[in-house]
């Protein structure tokens, strides 16, 4: 069997999640190719070449593709399936945008958020925010998949697959790109990050977000993430969400400031190699999962970690 | 312009789910049920559209069990016009369900789908990519602005990294995200008019059965627990214990 992986990029650079997704994709086939969907995307391409353990790369580039619109995803990774048993894709904004139009168009249950491949037919996903894993075993003969990158190591770079061409597909008829607004950032990714440091709804604004969250953020090289009431509330944008209905990370160390651990915030962190809990009150949830708990105001607590980790030399 | 949003009767947000000691699923007696967050959503979405003078009608359409109907009747209390309950208690897939509601909408011919982005027990996030896609209609998912105009509808879309919005021609499908807005809590004299309103009870034969499910599911398992660690007492001992002891520093 072979195995189609739709890369996950933004045009000019590859994603970290293409690496793991193609790592999950290696546990169901040994033919793994990777298509990359996009505009302008020559350099991602060739990126996606070096990933260890890929037979070769595809190419399609058109303007809707660039702009990730689903049917023009949809309309270019159907054609190439007759070629292929499955197609995995990481379960990101735009993969879970895409993947269950290319399933519904196979006449295919897509499955989601796969955490682990158990054989060619059965994988472990979890559902009710985490608080369940389900086993899953598919009839169908093509399968598309998305992969909850968190639950795999990346694959590893040196390979040299060679980088073929192919149709683009019938775009998006329908839909019109109007605009983006990608917020410019020189922090690391959310998702990807080694550290995540977030904040709840103890903030109280906006102001005290950024003013509390980014600088300790900054000083330890890390993601910023907040929970679902932080955003709601206003103190943060969406995509900065971790929980289950926003993000799901597994960093190596996720700092929670003021978070008091909903479900659903838990969902999204609880894979974290360490947790470390900072609230002032202990009984909150989060210090139920947390490795380190600092039973303290963030407003005393966060300048102080400040000061000891400049002590610490960081 | 008609709205059709279809809704689903789910495990109430705030009650933690417990898996079955046969490992045969989630627990589900005697457990408060609700609408889906983000079906609410898509309601109150909807009804707002029709407050503007934008949409005539909203029909709720729930796929489920008998008791469905409440949950169709929680949205007639929010305001929609008329509700569709097709009933199953089969608990079919998600590309069944998506099967199920072309049907409704060929049969009920909307101008635009609104429904949640996902649904909390299975979190699939498919239904309305897959509804989409087989009705060959365009699709915005994850939408925190909704803004309908002559024959098309923009939509403003919570994507990685920040926003992105596209413009559809209708009829189109719109999934919704958390902070498209916050649902209204029914008011008295509202749910009493609920009552009131036509839920329509259809079996999935109405339109057109319900396929074999292409998933089986072997078993339901709790995962791995995470157990809580040591209290610090200060910000240097926190700091001392991730660089030695954790090694994450």
């Amino acid at each position: 069997m072979a195995v189609l992986v739709v890369a996950d990029h933004d045009n000019h650079s590859l994603k970290d999640n293409t690496h793991k997704t193609v790592t999950a994709a290696r546990a169901l086939s040994s033919d793994v190719d990777i298509l990359v969907a996009g505009a302008g995307v020559a350099e991602v391409a060739a990126q996606a070449a070096k990933i260890d353990g890929v037979r070769k790369v595809l190419t399609a580039q058109s303007d809707a593709l660039g702009a990730g619109i689903a049917e023009a995803m949809a309309a270019c990774v159907l054609p190439l399936m007759s070629a292929y048993d499955a197609v995995l894709v990481a379960a990101t904004s735009a993969g879970k945008n895409f993947a269950p139009r290319v399933a519904a168009k196979l006449d295919a249950a897509p499955i989601s958020e796969i955490i682990q491949v158990i054989d060619a037919d059965t994988f472990v996903r979890p559902i009710y925010a985490g608080n369940a894993l389900e086993t899953v075993k598919s009839t169908d003969a093509k399968k598309v998949i998305t992969v909850r990158a968190s639950a795999f190591k990346a694959a590893g770079e040196g390979g040299a697959a060679p980088i073929e061409m192919v149709d683009p597909g019938a775009g998006a008829p329908h839909t019109r790109f109007i605009s983006d607004e990608i917020a410019k950032s020189d922090r690391p990714e959310l998702a990807g990050a080694k550290i995540v440091v977030s904040g709840g709804r103890a903030m109280g604004s906006a102001e005290e977000f950024h003013r509390v969250i980014e600088p300790l953020a900054d000083k330890l090289g890390a993601a910023v993430g907040a929970s679902r009431a932080a955003v709601d509330a206003g103190y943060a944008p969406n995509d900065y969400q971790v929980g289950q209905t926003g993000k799901v990370v597994a960093p190596q160390l996720y700092v929670a400031i003021g978070i008091s651990g909903a479900i659903q915030h838990l969902a999204g962190m609880k894979d974290s190699k360490v947790i470390v809990a900072i609230n002032k009150d202990a009984d909150a949830p989060i210090f139920q999962v947390a490795d380190y708990g600092l039973v303290a105001d963030y407003k005393t607590a966060v300048p102080e970690l400040m000061a000891a980790l400049t002590a610490a030399g960081k | 312009m008609k709205l059709l949003v279809p809704v689903k009767r789910v495990i109430d947000y705030n009650v933690k789910p417990r898996v079955k000691s046969d490992q045969t699923g989630v627990d589900l007696a005697n457990v408060k049920m609700s609408m889906n967050p983000f079906c609410e959503i898509a309601v109150e979405e909807a009804v707002r559209m029709k407050e503007k003078g934008l949409a005539e009608e909203v029909v709720v359409v729930s796929i489920g069990p008998a008791q469905a109907q409440e949950t169709i009747r929680t949205a007639l209390a929010i305001g929609a016009d008329r509700g569709i309950l097709v009933q199953s208690d089969a608990d079919p897939q998600p590309l069944e369900v998506a099967k199920l509601l072309k049907a409704v909408a060929e049969a009920e011919a909307p101008d635009m789908i609104i429904m949640g982005k996902q649904a909390i027990d299975g979190d699939n996030n498919a239904v309305g990519q897959m509804l989409a896609a087989l009705l060959d209609w365009p699709q915005a998912t994850f939408a925190s602005k909704i803004e309908p105009m002559d024959k098309v509808v923009r939509v403003t879309r919570e994507v990685d990294g920040g926003l992105q919005t596209l413009e559809l021609d209708l009829p189109a499908v719109v999934t919704v995200d958390l902070r498209l807005n916050e649902p209204r809590y029914a008011s008295l004299p509202n749910i009493m008019k609920a009552k009131k309103k036509v839920i329509d009870v259809k079996s999935v034969d109405d339109y057109g059965g319900l396929g074999a499910g292409h998933i089986a599911v072997p078993k339901v398992t709790e995962p791995a627990r995470r157990v809580a660690g040591v209290k610090v007492e200060n910000a240097a001992e926190l700091v001392a214990k991730l660089k030695t002891e954790a090694g994450v520093l």
